[in-house]
Order: C-alpha cells, then sequence, then structure tokens
C-alpha cells in the first residue's frame, strides 16, 4: 500500500518597511509591499492552486485528500488584502478532505529561544484554525520544520498533537526510508512524518529544470514513481512551498495541469490512496525509533539552522528579540505584542542570510532588501523603536516612572 | 608576451590610485612571466612643478642623465619589468598642433623604410632635437607650462625610447598617455590597448574640459581594445565617446595583500578610548563627494555623540570643506590628516571603525578594497565601479545623506554587524587579486594580436 499524504506550506511575512534610525513612527510593516505581494502571489498561485485541487477533489469524489499548514500570519494578509482567498480555503475545508496542521502563529523561531512564547503562540494559531475550520490540528509542524528530540517532548507534554511533521534528513533516517511512519525516542505515543524529499523535490525544485534527465516531469512518470513504493513503504510523504504551484514554478511549465493529472494517474494502481496526516497516523504503526539529539529542518543542502543563524548578525538580532520578551509582555499592551510577535516571524532573519548572498540564489526570492546587511540595519532599528515604545509605557504623563508589575 | 606600457606615475611618488593600480598590475604581469616596459614622465627636480603631480622613481636620486636620454631602472621585484623615466623638463613646450604635424610627416616616411630600428631613428631624432630646440625657443617666450604641452612632450620621448624596444603590443593608462599609445602605435605599427581608469565625466561632471576629452575620444578611437575598470566606466565609454560596445572589455582592479595575508583583527576592541572614528581617505575633491560625507556626519551627530570624522586627503576642495564643517557646527568632530603616505595610511586604517567612500563618480575605486585587507567595515557609494565587484559591504546612493547616516549609524551602535562585515569582507576581497587582472589583459593582448 502507498498513501500519498500531501502537506502544503502557506505563508508570507510581514514586511517591514523602511526605517532608518530616525524614524519614531510606530508603524514598522510595508502595507504597500505586503498587499501588493500578497495579491500577486494570490492571483499566480493560491487562487488557482485552491480552484485546482477543489475541483480534483470534487472530480475523485472524496478519493483525493490535502492538507495545509497556514500560518497566523497569512491568514491576517488573506483577511486584509485578499478575502476572496479565504472563501476558496472555506470551501476546501468543507469538502471534509482537507486537513488543517498547528503550528506557530507567527512562524517563529520561538521555540529556540522561549519555551513560553513558542507554546503561546501554537495555542493562538490552534484557536484560530479552530474558529476559521472547526477543526483541531492532531498534527503539528515547527517553522521550516526545525526539530530535535527536545522539541518532540515539548509538543508531547501539550497533550494535544498526536505526530509531528519534519525532515526526512539522511543524516537522522541512516539507510531507512522515509516511506513509514516512526517515533521519538521514549514516546509511546508521539508519531513522526518525515518528508520523502527526493520525490518532494522532484516536483518543487527540479519540476522544470531542462538540465534534469527525467524533464519532462509527466504525472505518468511520476506515479510510476509512487507504485514503486508499494510493498516496501506505507506512505508518502510529499511537504512542500504552496508557491511551488504558480511561483517557483511558473504556470507555464505545466505545473497546474501536472497537478490536475497526478492524483488521477496515482490512483489508477489498485494499492495507492490519498491521506491526509491525521489519516496516516491513525492507520499505520510507528516502525522505529528516530534519534535527533541535534536539530534539523528542511533549509537548504545542509538541512540546519545555518540559514536563520549563520552570522553574527542573525544570532544578534535574534537574541535581542527575545531579550525583550518579559519587557514587552509585563506593558500588557496588546498593540506592542503583536509588533514585538511579528518581528520574530522567521523570513527577517533569513533575509540577513550571508550564506548565499555573493551567488544570489533562492534566498533572494521576496527578499525585499538589496543585502543581507540593509535587512540587519532596518530590524535593528525597529527593534530599537520598539524597545523604546515599551520602556516608555512605564512612564506616566509627567514623565515619571510607573512602578513596573512583576 | 612584451608589453610597451605607457603611465603617468608609479609608487611610491603617487597622488592617487593610477600609481597603485600600474604598481600592482605590472607586479602581476611580471609574475605571469609577461615582460614589461613601463615608462613615466622624469621631472627634474623644478620647484615650478606644483601645477602638476607627475613624479618617478628616481627623483630623489642625483640627475646624471642628459636631458632627452633615457634612463632605466631595474626594481629588484619586478624582474621582467624595466622602468624607462623620461628626463623631460616640466616647462616643456611644444604644441599639440606642430607635434601632429611631425607625426604625419613620419608616417608618411614609414612604407618606405623596411627596418625601422636603422632608418626611422635618425628621422626622430632629428625631430626630437628640433622639438628640444623648439621648447628652448618657445620657453623663453612665455612661461606657465601646461599640461596639454607636457603631455605630448612625454609622447614624443616615448617615440623616441618605443623605437629602440622590442615589444608585441602597447597598454596607455589614462589620458595624459593616449597621445603617446597613439604615436608609439603610429611608428612602430604594434597595436594599441589603453586602459581607462577615469574619464573626464568622473572627474568634472558635465562641465568637462574639452580638450581632455578630445584627447581621451582620440585615444579611444584609435584604439584596437580599450580596457575599462568597471562596467560603470564601460557605459559612460559607449555613451559619451561613442565607442562600438564589442572593443571594450571590463577588467577589475585588485589589491595588493598587505604583508603575508597578516591581518590587524578586533584591532579596536577594548583598546582605544570609546570614541568611533569614521574615515574617509581620498583626494578632497567635487568626484570623491566630500561634502557628502559632512552632511552624514552632522547627521550622525544628532544621534550619537561619541564619534568623530577623519579626512584624510588634500584636494581642491579642502578649504570649502573645512569652512562646511565649521558652518555646520561640527568643525570640532572632523578631522583633516592632509595626504598620507605608507605607514600613516596603515595606522589611519587601524584606527578607524569604518571607511566610507561617498564618490559622486568612481570609476573603480581600490581604496576599499585597501580597507577591507585592513579588517575595517565598508561604506561605498552606488556610483563607483567597485560596488560592482563588492558584496559584504554597505552601498548607499551618494546623495542619500539620510541613508548614509542611518548606515554609519547601524555600523557604530550594532557591534554584529560590524563583525559580519569584517568576517566576509575581509574573506571576500583575497579573492580580488591583481594577478586575476594582468591574466585578463594577457587575454585582451591575445585576442588583438590573433586577430592581426
Amino acid at each position: 500500500m502507498s498513501s500519498v499524504c500531501f502537506y502544503f506550506q502557506v505563508h508570507q511575512p510581514f514586511r517591514l518597511r523602511h526605517y532608518t534610525v530616525f524614524d519614531r513612527s510606530p508603524r514598522y510593516f510595508d502595507e504597500f509591499k505586503n498587499a501588493s505581494i500578497c495579491r500577486k502571489v494570490a492571483n499566480k498561485c493560491y487562487l488557482p492552486s485552491n480552484r485546482l485541487l477543489l475541483d480534483v477533489i470534487r472530480r475523485l469524489e472524496g478519493r483525493f485528500k490535502i492538507s495545509y499548514s497556514l500560518t497566523g500570519v497569512i491568514l491576517e494578509q488573506f483577511k486584509k488584502y485578499c478575502p476572496e482567498v479565504m472563501s476558496t480555503f472555506d470551501a476546501l475545508a468543507e469538502t471534509g478532505c482537507v486537513e488543517f496542521i498547528g503550528e506557530t502563529y507567527y512562524h517563529s523561531l520561538s521555540f529556540l529561544y522561549s519555551p513560553d512564547e513558542f507554546i503561546a503562540q501554537i495555542n493562538k494559531h490552534t484557536e484560530l484554525i479552530q474558529q476559521l475550520y472547526g477543526q483541531t490540528p492532531r498534527v503539528f509542524r515547527n517553522t521550516e520544520l526545525i526539530y530535535s528530540n527536545s522539541l518532540a517532548e515539548t509538543i508531547e507534554k501539550m497533550g494535544r498533537f498526536d505526530a509531528i511533521i519534519t525532515e526526512g534528513a539522511d543524516h537522522i533516517l541512516g539507510n531507512r526510508s522515509s516511506n513509514f511512519v516512526y517515533r521519538p525516542p521514549n514516546s509511546e505515543h508521539m508519531k513522526l512524518l518525515l518528508k520523502n524529499y527526493s520525490l518532494s523535490d522532484d516536483i518543487a525544485f527540479r519540476f522544470s529544470n531542462r538540465g534534469w534527465q527525467e524533464f519532462p516531469l509527466t504525472a505518468e512518470k511520476f506515479a510510476k514513481w509512487i507504485n514503486r513504493v508499494n510493498g516496501n513503504g506505507h506512505c508518502v510523504n510529499l511537504f512542500m512551498d504552496y508557491e511551488t504551484f504558480g511561483e517557483h514554478q511558473w504556470e507555464d511549465t505545466g505545473i497546474f495541469s501536472f497537478m490536475s493529472h497526478l492524483p488521477q494517474e496515482i490512483l489508477k494502481h489498485p494499492d495507492n490512496c490519498f491521506m491526509t496526516p491525521s489519516e496516516i497516523i491513525d492507520s499505520y504503526d510507528a516502525v522505529d525509533v528516530v534519534d535527533v539529539p541535534h536539530i534539523i529542518s528542511w533549509a537548504d543542502i545542509e538541512r540546519d539552522l545555518s540559514a536563520w543563524l549563520g552570522n553574527p548578525m542573525q544570532s544578534g538580532a535574534l537574541h535581542d528579540v527575545y531579550k525583550i520578551e518579559k519587557l514587552v509582555k509585563q506593558t500588557q499592551n496588546e498593540e506592542l505584542l503583536a509588533d514585538w510577535r511579528q518581528l520574530q516571524t522567521s523570513d527577517h532573519f533569513y533575509y540577513m542570510c550571508t550564506k548565499y548572498f555573493a551567488d544570489g540564489d533562492v534566498h533572494k526570492y521576496f527578499n525585499p532588501y538589496e543585502s543581507p546587511y540593509d535587512s540587519y540595519i532596518n530590524f535593528m532599528n525597529v527593534l530599537s523603536n520598539l524597545k523604546e515604545r515599551c520602556s516608555e509605557s512605564f512612564v506616566n504623563h509627567n514623565g515619571q516612572p510607573l512602578r513596573k508589575s512583576s | 608576451m612584451k608589453v610597451f606600457m605607457l603611465g603617468w606615475e608609479f609608487p611610491p611618488y603617487i597622488s592617487g590610485g593610477l600609481g597603485t593600480a600600474c604598481h600592482g598590475l605590472t607586479k602581476a604581469m611580471n609574475d605571469l612571466g609577461m615582460e614589461v616596459t613601463f615608462v613615466v614622465p622624469k621631472p627634474i627636480e623644478s620647484n615650478l612643478s606644483a601645477h602638476v603631480k607627475m613624479l618617478s622613481p628616481l627623483q630623489c636620486r642625483p640627475l646624471d642623465s642628459v636631458p632627452g636620454k633615457k634612463a632605466t631602472t631595474e626594481l629588484p621585484d619586478l624582474k621582467n619589468v624595466t622602468i624607462k623615466t623620461i628626463g623631460s623638463p616640466l616647462e616643456a613646450y611644444t604644441t599639440p598642433q606642430y607635434y601632429e604635424q611631425k607625426i604625419e610627416e613620419l608616417l608618411k616616411q614609414r612604407p618606405n623604410i623596411s627596418d625601422p630600428s636603422d632608418d626611422i631613428e635618425p628621422a626622430v631624432e632629428k625631430w626630437l632635437r628640433e622639438t628640444d630646440e623648439q621648447i628652448e625657443h618657445i620657453a623663453h617666450e612665455h612661461y606657465g607650462g601646461d599640461m596639454y604641452s607636457e603631455v605630448h612632450r612625454y609622447a614624443a620621448s616615448a617615440v623616441r625610447l618605443a623605437i629602440r624596444e622590442n615589444f608585441d603590443v602597447i597598454h596607455a593608462h589614462d589620458w595624459m598617455t593616449y597621445p603617446a599609445g597613439i604615436a608609439v602605435a603610429s611608428v612602430t605599427g604594434k597595436p594599441l590597448v589603453i586602459h581607462v581608469h577615469s574619464t573626464e565625466f568622473d572627474r568634472s561632471g558635465e562641465h568637462i574640459n574639452q580638450m581632455i576629452y578630445d584627447i581621451e575620444r582620440r585615444g579611444m578611437h584609435a584604439a584596437s581594445k580599450i580596457i575599462a575598470v568597471s562596467y560603470l566606466t564601460r557605459n559612460i565609454i559607449i555613451t559619451r565617446y561613442g565607442v562600438l560596445g564589442e572593443k571594450v572589455e571590463v577588467v577589475y582592479n585588485g589589491v595588493e595583500q598587505n604583508g603575508d595575508g597578516r591581518t590587524l583583527p578586533f584591532n579596536k576592541i577594548g583598546i582605544q578610548s570609546d570614541e568611533k572614528i569614521v574615515l574617509f581617505l581620498g583626494r578632497i575633491t567635487m568626484q570623491k563627494g566630500p561634502e557628502y560625507f559632512l552632511m552624514a556626519a552632522r547627521k550622525v551627530l544628532e544621534e550619537m555623540d561619541n564619534v568623530k570624522f577623519v579626512m584624510a586627503g588634500t584636494g581642491d576642495m579642502m578649504h570649502r570643506i573645512i569652512e562646511m564643517a565649521a558652518q555646520m557646527g561640527i568643525g570640532h568632530k572632523v578631522l583633516f590628516t592632509g595626504f598620507l603616505r605608507g605607514k600613516d595610511v596603515e595606522k589611519i586604517y587601524q584606527m578607524a571603525d569604518l571607511y566610507v567612500m561617498p564618490s559622486v563618480s568612481e570609476p573603480f575605486g581600490i581604496a576599499p578594497l585597501e580597507a577591507l585587507n585592513y579588517d575595517i567595515p565598508v561604506l561605498i557609494s552606488k556610483q563607483s565601479g567597485v560596488a560592482e565587484v563588492l558584496t559584504h559591504v554597505l552601498k548607499v546612493d551618494f546623495w542619500d545623506v539620510n541613508e548614509m547616516a542611518n548606515k554609519i549609524i547601524a555600523v557604530l551602535k550594532y557591534p554584529p554587524l560590524q563583525l559580519t562585515l569584517r568576517e566576509h569582507g575581509n574573506f571576500e576581497v583575497r579573492r580580488l587579486r591583481w594577478s586575476g587582472a594582468a591574466e585578463k589583459c594577457g587575454k585582451v593582448y591575445q585576442s588583438i594580436l590573433q586577430k592581426n
């Protein structure tokens, strides 16, 4: 049996506006840029993809299943900039063939810095998903699939989740296959769904690469690869950014017609089916323990944190953000809290990455900055202002400091 | 490969980046086994030389050469490079018209001459003797040596040297040597490559000197190939001088490593006082944008106090800039050091927290590479050729003083920024070596020689 499990990541950050050290305004975000990027991506990707997948689900009468992880930040943007996308997700949710996955509301790296904040953001996200789609997420994915044994422990302690999604990195699996369900060490209950990065990347990265020996990739060919899993695997986890459809792979590459034909091709084999992550964990037992003492992610070839923590600017900025957690929370000011949390979105730190900067590459996608240095300067100027606003909120109108609540 | 190279200055006696570039390039060519004859004007010691800064390596030595006779130097570390200097008095006069007419006469004789070294030489010698006489004659008539005459005088002497030399290609650096390049090419029939380190538009903005422009244009059109120090300069050559793009190759400058790769890391941390130093190093002239540096400095000082701005260099705007600093009320925060050389340059780099090059128009700009070599973070204007090759630096439009100040403050205020810039910048600059530039020049020569 091969159960194909699609999970799409949907996220856009609130990008900062150009903010110099001389600015004093409490408005940090570039409304115009965020709106126009959101609308652009909606028209090229979210809307056509949602309609296409909805159509396939209806056509196959419920035999096609998919799952999404929508960040709180992108849902805020849809609501604000393109509500029509919201209604297509509603329609998808109503089919009963779509599962929504849990994550941090702000697509943050909070797990690495503040367990309290991490849990608070997961709860905030769960509430939003419940409110919008009437589902309580059972499966969790962390920002950029960042994962380790200790993350599994933290999530298990929350008591709400049954499984975690992460990267099927070679160095954690050894010679084992990602096409089975695994579990973390010292846990009876929690399960792990690992990304089949080879088949996922065939669609997400290689689909339109003319230098690839498998080019052009057809639905028939891909279905054959799925069929091969029969007999030596339970599930094929195809995890990718939703922007793959229409943005990373443009419409003229044929990606939409590929996706429209793929499900029926896969279902031609009687042993194949589609499942949501929850159905996978309900159907299959964990076959083995996967031990991940060191943190992994799905980024770049290193599969580590170097895209967000690779240089002193990134670690400095992250450290500075979480250093003011107490200060921000003491103000009990919702606006300040929201601004601080928006600054935690991992993209801000990704823009500061110097790793491949000189060569120019994927890291440039939707990057509003000319250089990682510019992004750091901008971010730090905003953070300095936020810090000042927090401190000022403790000062009353006579300029006297108020007694801080502890 | 034998190269007959025409230059205007050579270290240690230099007034700017041209001499540094010529030294770096010839040294790398030497290492690649190319033979270079480098011709520089050699002014005799004169107190009348203030109007033009052109110095030669032999300036300090007693002069024994008869005027008009070549002097040859071989530098110990440049085995294949011969430096030839021309014993030309700075007050040398010959009108361009006279010179051009003479070249034409020589060219008319050329087809009849089979072996140039035998037959053309007397003709040239005759011409130069006449020129010498003429010089003396004119010199008595009116005083006031001008650059143009000097340029043509240099050309005449270069021709005299060239006839006795054996070489494959002529390589002329910047407009002062273009007439010499054209003359040598005409007489010897060898291909001419001109190397554009800067154009009249960089030096003078839109208010160009027509005479210099004409010399540049003639040089560019006479050359078989043009080497530009950046795409910025290549664009100027194509759009302003009407040269076909296919003729212009870009060869970026390099930087010579200081010492044996020895760096000066963390030289500031914890050692000196808490006063930060922001450095401007270059000629204080319109092209280098000193006023934008001051305007940014004023904005920086509105935000923070513990910072000094050091302006190292001299130039025609020096007095204006000093006055401007005083008028802005930041005079006590801006220090002027005058022109710095050698050890002093090293010292000032070691003290600086940030190097700023706010150039209005900079064909390349070697100084930022030197700063990076000394582990100093760098902020450069986007209107510079070096911005095309450096990624681990801060960039700003020269007119955007607000953003310039914003970035200066960021470097001084956020230590991780300085650390990352240093780390990556120093690594990046190690890849920009003169050997790469010399190799590319070699390829340019090859391409011409194959065509001929």
